[in-house]
């Protein structure tokens, strides 16, 4: 795919915009239809385009799984840490009323700071599943499999192989 | 400044789910430090919620408003007397499985995963707190969710061993999602009826609905999803596979806690939401969960008997031990259901001992566990043996150890509610499971060794737990008052009516 001209361009075209959507979709969230969740599709779905044209590896470039996965955990972070901030300020947690000086402000606040978090959670988790299935992304577990085993050479590289078809 | 005391129904949930994300985050390594932490924190604030119900009147009750929205419209968690004895025991079991997890895990896993295995074991532990803590029908789903992902995460990991590990994860995935599925179509009936999903709310509400049947169809789909996550038989045959293929450690965590939430839930929805409607929870309780619970005794001990391998045998031993706690709550007496709770606890400590034990004795022997294996491992290992020895007396409930003031309990409460039949097969059953206990001892102690009789090493964070645990099995077997009377609060509480 990835010498077809067409669809070179057309994703080159498309990345931008696709992330772009995804920003507005994510903080447009406290006015209209969106939120964390769906931004969170989107934003993968851009990601997920670049690495079906131009082959997971190159895709593995762009985000390398390490800060996807790195990224997942932290989005919840985020989450958690409001839910946190909100109890050291004294009230229960994840009420948002008390991050600013009233509470119309604070539940702003809190909303837009939870669906980062979210956001970033899905969409490095949906890249981490694409990637999963794409080919195994996980180096360690080949690279050991092969080092330890080398019966299980075939089932190892196997995925590799699909990977660089792409 | 802060109100801690107010606070606590929340953070025993959120520290080990926040946790979880750090360890996740944090290098391998430091993987089981957080674990510990975020257990052993958890514990703690548990231990002081428990000192501070003690005190507290009979009908107390401890609401904590998450986001601040107040039920019904926000979620609530809540704490009664019905709540202390689970949520202590699954703290105190889920820190002494983690202190001795890492030793547990042995070569199950390696050790750039453990980072990520002990997340999913920190989430286990949160998910099944949450279950007991929410007083909301619908979060209670949610950490349905979140504790079957994380625990069939941790049953996959024992694929390192043994491939089959891989199927028993999947099978377990799947009726557990069939389970929960179940039980979020009852919601949805019952939801639909009343315009609500707080459990307080809803049981206030539903003796007024007009038209009963679709409240009598989601009882029945929500406590036939919540039988399967809690291996009452016959939806149990996840429960033997899940635990004889996880890592040692997995089982001895799940094992201890994991059905013990599950067993909560069920009594919970039949006794809170649907308290107010008087006939059907008691024909349930009578006619289903009785019969089933009996079936759950003799079966699992006689495939226990059957069974070629000590840790697949202690699985098939939790389904009849879930029986009897299910038996307890099937009489529907007060009594009855004082000795379910008093078995929850009882049984965690037993169970989590029991695999502590096996583990240790399954390391010398590189994490085997079948008969053959073991043999002559009793003589050379004594400390170890010989606090799953107590665990294992316990089980069958010898005298002086807490699983014999649970079977005492459960068979006068059988009796005073005139259930002559069913107290002799609660007494055949243990006296089946001496069977399969001797089978154990004659192994461990009357067979000859594989290689030598040498003594082989100890490992001090799987003897120490043991032992705390059947130093807990003794204590409480003879001075049973803590157990029994927070078991009596719990029962009293949920006969009250009010939650």
């Amino acid at each position: 795919m990835k010498n077809n001209p067409i669809l070179r361009v057309i994703s080159k075209t498309l990345f931008a915009p696709i992330i772009l959507y995804g920003l507005y979709v994510q903080f447009h969230g406290d006015f209209g239809p969106g939120g964390g969740f769906q931004a969170g599709v989107i934003i993968a779905a851009a990601f997920i385009l670049y690495g079906m044209v131009f082959s997971l590896d190159e895709l593995k470039l762009l985000a390398p799984p390490s800060i996807v996965h790195a990224l997942m955990a932290l989005g919840a972070l985020i989450y958690a840490g409001v839910g946190i901030a909100t109890f050291l300020l004294g009230a229960e947690f994840l009420n948002y009323d008390v991050l600013a000086d009233y509470p119309a402000k604070g539940q702003h606040y809190g909303i837009i700071l939870v669906e980062f978090g979210v956001g970033l959670t899905v969409a490095s988790t949906i890249l981490g599943l694409f990637m999963a299935f794409a080919g195994f992304d996980i180096p360690r577990y080949s690279a050991r499999e092969k080092d330890a085993k080398p019966a299980n050479k075939a089932g190892a590289k196997s995925p590799k192989k699909r990977a660089s078809d792409d | 400044m802060i109100e801690w005391m107010l606070h606590l129904p929340g953070i025993i949930v959120v520290i080990p789910l926040v946790m979880a994300i750090i360890v996740a985050l944090l290098p391998s390594r430091l993987g089981w430090l957080g674990a510990v932490l975020g257990s052993g924190l958890s514990f703690w604030a548990a231990i002081v919620l428990v000192m501070h119900m003690l005190e507290a009147t009979a009908m107390t009750r401890i609401s904590y408003y998450l986001g601040g929205w107040p039920p019904p419209w926000g979620i609530e968690f809540a704490v009664d007397h019905a709540t202390t004895l689970v949520i202590v025991t699954i703290t105190a079991l889920g820190f002494l499985s983690t202190l001795s997890g890492n030793t547990l895990i042995f070569k199950d896993i390696h050790d750039e995963d453990k980072g990520r295995f002990f997340a999913a074991w920190l989430l286990t532990l949160g998910g099944l707190l949450g279950l007991v803590m929410t007083a909301d029908a619908f979060n209670l789903f949610v950490f349905f969710e979140i504790s079957s992902l994380a625990s069939v995460t941790l049953v996959a990991m024992g694929s390192g061993r043994d491939k089959r590990a891989l199927v028993a994860a999947f099978n377990y995935l799947v009726i557990g999602a069939i389970g929960a599925t179940f039980y979020v179509i009852g919601v949805g009936f019952c939801y639909a009826m009343t315009g609500t999903l707080n459990m307080v709310d809803m049981a206030a509400r539903l003796p007024d609905v007009a038209n009963p049947v679709p409240v009598y169809i989601g009882l029945a789909f929500m406590v036939s999803g919540v039988m399967v996550k809690a291996a009452v038989f016959p939806v149990h045959f996840w429960l033997p596979p899940s635990y004889g293929y996880a890592p040692m450690a997995v089982t001895s965590l799940l094992a201890a806690i994991a059905t013990k939430a599950s067993l909560y839930v069920l009594i919970r929805i039949l006794m809170t939401i649907f308290g107010g409607i008087a006939d059907i929870p008691l024909l349930i309780m009578q006619w289903v969960l009785m019969p089933l619970a009996l079936m759950a005794i003799l079966l699992g001990t006689i495939l226990a008997i059957y069974e070629k391998d000590a840790k697949f045998m202690l699985a098939h031993s939790s389904v009849a031990q879930i029986g009897y706690i299910v038996l307890g709550f099937g009489v529907a007496t007060m009594a009855g259901v004082q000795s379910g709770f008093i078995h929850i606890a009882n049984h965690a400590m037993i169970k989590g001992g029991m695999f502590i034990g096996l583990g240790g004795l399954a390391m010398a022997v590189a994490g085997k566990t079948d008969f053959s294996s073991l043999a002559g491992l009793g003589r050379r290992m004594p400390l170890t043996s010989s606090g799953f020895l107590i665990c294992g007396l316990s089980l069958i409930g010898v005298p002086l150890t807490a699983g014999f003031i649970s079977k005492f309990y459960l068979v006068s409460a059988i009796i005073s509610a005139g259930y002559w039949q069913i107290a002799a097969i609660v007494l055949l059953s243990s006296a089946l499971s001496v069977i399969y206990l001797w089978r154990l001892v004659e192994t461990l102690w009357f067979s000859p060794a594989n290689e030598s009789e040498t003594r082989l090493p100890e490992q001090p964070m799987i003897y120490l737990p043991l032992w705390v645990l059947a130093g807990a099995n003794i204590w409480l077997g003879i001075d049973a008052g803590l157990i029994t009377g927070l078991a009596k609060m719990a029962s009293i509480t949920l006969f009250g009516g009010i939650s």
